[in-house]
């Protein structure tokens, strides 16, 4: 009976998969290709009959306004300084937490503890250690001697974006460290034996053995995470939403400023596929490594 | 390698290990300090780090003069309803990506990879346009499958890698013993399967809990999650940070707690598989 079923093509893999196609078509695909369609309107949502259809001229719109410049500059600021940052604290702490020390279980647990936080929690806190008045940073930065007066962080237009991404970058780096100590624990200690009894200095075990056998980990957790960075709005959203001015708006807050609060879906749909397409290098070069997976 | 004598291992590693935990802590832990001083305490100037009475009146107002304990139930509903629909479509998808070769299993993956990169910004206004049209904003199921855009994606990826480390020699050996395939899935791999069936569900839990832009969209005053009405009681109680953070700390425990459990078999499903673990 086996050999019968074997012959036609089995179906079972696409029963077990439609409900997930179904359900992600409905929610994903479906919404998105709205989206694709809605941008070549000047669709605003209170008034559904009187959108017009305007080819690509929310794009050609995007291009000439301004704040769309501002915005991108201020994601390029912050994509590059958030994962940047994240990466470094993240690689700094994994290698000194693959060291042996008699409470490194506890400390690597307690370290991802701003891994699971929500949003809306980071921006509470922040905002909060930030505060003009009673803030603890202006506080302790005064006890220390690094600042003469209380700084308003958030309501500074050249301190505002850095002190967010000060809060993302806090909440993001016990990612890099996890997955980074996950790599190095992969490294075999022959190698570093090896290299020891050929004399290299420490600074050049770390170069030429850490740094080759966990390269493969550090590119896919820094695709990973730029795309969520880049994506990431939630946490401004709450802390400044996009102010003072335009100090700390980024592209994906303004997309959704214009659609949101500005009801203009055209225009914010417009700016979200500019965005995605901006993106979609970093999403190719993920999902070709992720997918080397597929062939296991 | 070779051990370094004590007082070098002071300075080299437990001293800058410490640093980290505590820039790692410290915002917690002044959330939480916060929480249980008293309003006068929390005025003062310069910081009193310490609380010199702690209360917990904050958590009593909170919870007796807002909403946030109905949000607090909200969220728990929300949370499990997107975690048990995550996991009974993830399931067998997982399932079918890791057991079958079939015509189209390479661009399904890729694509629910994909879906996961797509900014939120993309798909939440149709998606709320969606939702309002069949009824479903201000629901439970409305929420729950807004969190369902992110969480199958994602839980179908971990579960293919968790079904992909059990051998097929089970499978066929449960055959082979006269089972049908649908007994050999419920007798002999869904058990073996289980740690992580349980790490995504766990996952799907903390992401739907801790979400909140589309819990802003598609929720109302029935639905509201902790996320949403804390963000709303920052813009209505902004002097009384006593009363935020408690509600910080109450949203932020469960999952801190359910994070600590789960981290460890996270790691490798998050990267995908350029972690063997």
């Amino acid at each position: 009976m086996t050999v019968a079923v074997r012959q036609r093509p089995d179906w079972t893999p696409y029963y077990f998969l439609l409900p997930a196609i179904l359900i992600t078509a409905a929610v994903v695909l479906f919404p998105v290709a709205q989206t694709i369609w809605l941008s070549l309107f000047n669709y605003v949502i209170y008034d559904p009959d009187g959108s017009q259809f305007v080819g690509f001229g929310n794009f050609a719109a995007v291009f000439r306004d301004e704040v769309f410049w501002i915005s991108l500059r201020h994601s390029v600021v912050w994509i590059v300084g958030v994962v940047g940052l994240q990466f470094l604290l993240g690689l700094i702490a994994a290698l000194i937490l693959n060291e042996s020390f008699w409470w490194r279980g506890l400390a690597r647990a307690l370290v991802v503890i701003p891994w699971a936080l929500p949003s809306v929690i980071i921006g509470l806190m922040w905002t909060w250690m930030y505060d003009f008045n009673v803030g603890v940073i202006n506080d302790a930065l005064l006890r220390l001697g690094v600042i003469s007066a209380p700084i308003a962080w958030l309501a500074r237009p050249d301190t505002a974006l850095g002190a967010i991404m000060l809060g993302l970058v806090w909440q993001g780096f016990p990612f890099f460290a996890v997955t980074i100590l996950a790599g190095l624990q992969t490294v075999p200690a022959e190698l570093y034996e090896a290299a020891e009894i050929d004399g290299a200095t420490r600074w050049k075990r770390f170069t030429n053995v850490t740094l080759p056998a966990i390269g493969d980990v550090i590119a896919t957790a820094l695709l990973l995470r730029t795309i969520w960075v880049a994506n990431s709005l939630d946490v401004i959203l709450v802390m400044t939403g996009g102010g003072p001015g335009y100090a700390t708006y980024t592209l994906p807050l303004y997309a959704f400023q214009r659609a949101y609060s500005g009801m203009e879906f055209g225009y914010g749909a417009a700016l979200a596929l500019v965005l995605t397409a901006l993106l979609l290098a970093v999403v190719w070069l993920y999902v070709k490594r992720a997918s080397r997976e597929l062939e296991r | 390698m070779r051990g370094r004598s004590a007082s070098a291992r002071l300075f080299q590693i437990e001293l800058p290990a410490l640093l980290i935990v505590l820039f790692a802590l410290a915002p917690y832990v002044w959330m939480i300090l916060t929480s249980i001083k008293p309003q006068a305490e929390l005025a003062e100037w310069p910081v009193r780090y310490w609380p010199r009475a702690a209360t917990l009146d904050h958590y009593r107002e909170l919870l007796s003069r807002t909403s946030f304990a109905g949000n607090l139930l909200n969220s728990l509903i929300i949370a499990c309803g997107a975690a048990l629909v995550g996991l009974a479509v993830s399931i067998p998808a997982g399932y079918a990506f890791s057991r079958f070769r079939f015509r189209g299993r390479r661009p399904l993956m890729t694509g629910f990879l994909v879906i996961n990169m797509f900014p939120i910004v993309l798909l939440i206004i149709p998606l709320f346009v969606l939702m309002r049209r069949f009824g479903l904003i201000d629901t439970y199921l409305g929420v729950v499958i807004g969190h369902s855009t992110f969480s199958i994606p994602f839980a179908i990826w971990m579960l293919t890698s968790y079904f992909s480390t059990i051998p097929k020699d089970l499978d066929e050996a449960a055959t082979i013993d006269g089972a049908s395939r649908y007994e050999a899935i419920r007798h002999v791999i869904l058990p073996l399967v289980a740690p992580g069936v349980v790490t995504a569900g766990i996952y799907i839990f903390i992401t739907s809990w801790n979400e909140y832009l589309f819990a802003m969209m598609l929720s109302g005053q029935n639905v509201r999650t902790v996320t949403v009405a804390l963000q709303l009681f920052i813009g209505e109680f902004t002097i009384q940070w006593g009363l935020l953070t408690a509600g910080g700390v109450l949203i932020a425990i469960p999952v801190t707690i359910l994070f600590l459990f789960v981290q460890r078999r996270l790691v490798g499903g998050l990267t995908a598989g350029a972690v063997k673990s």
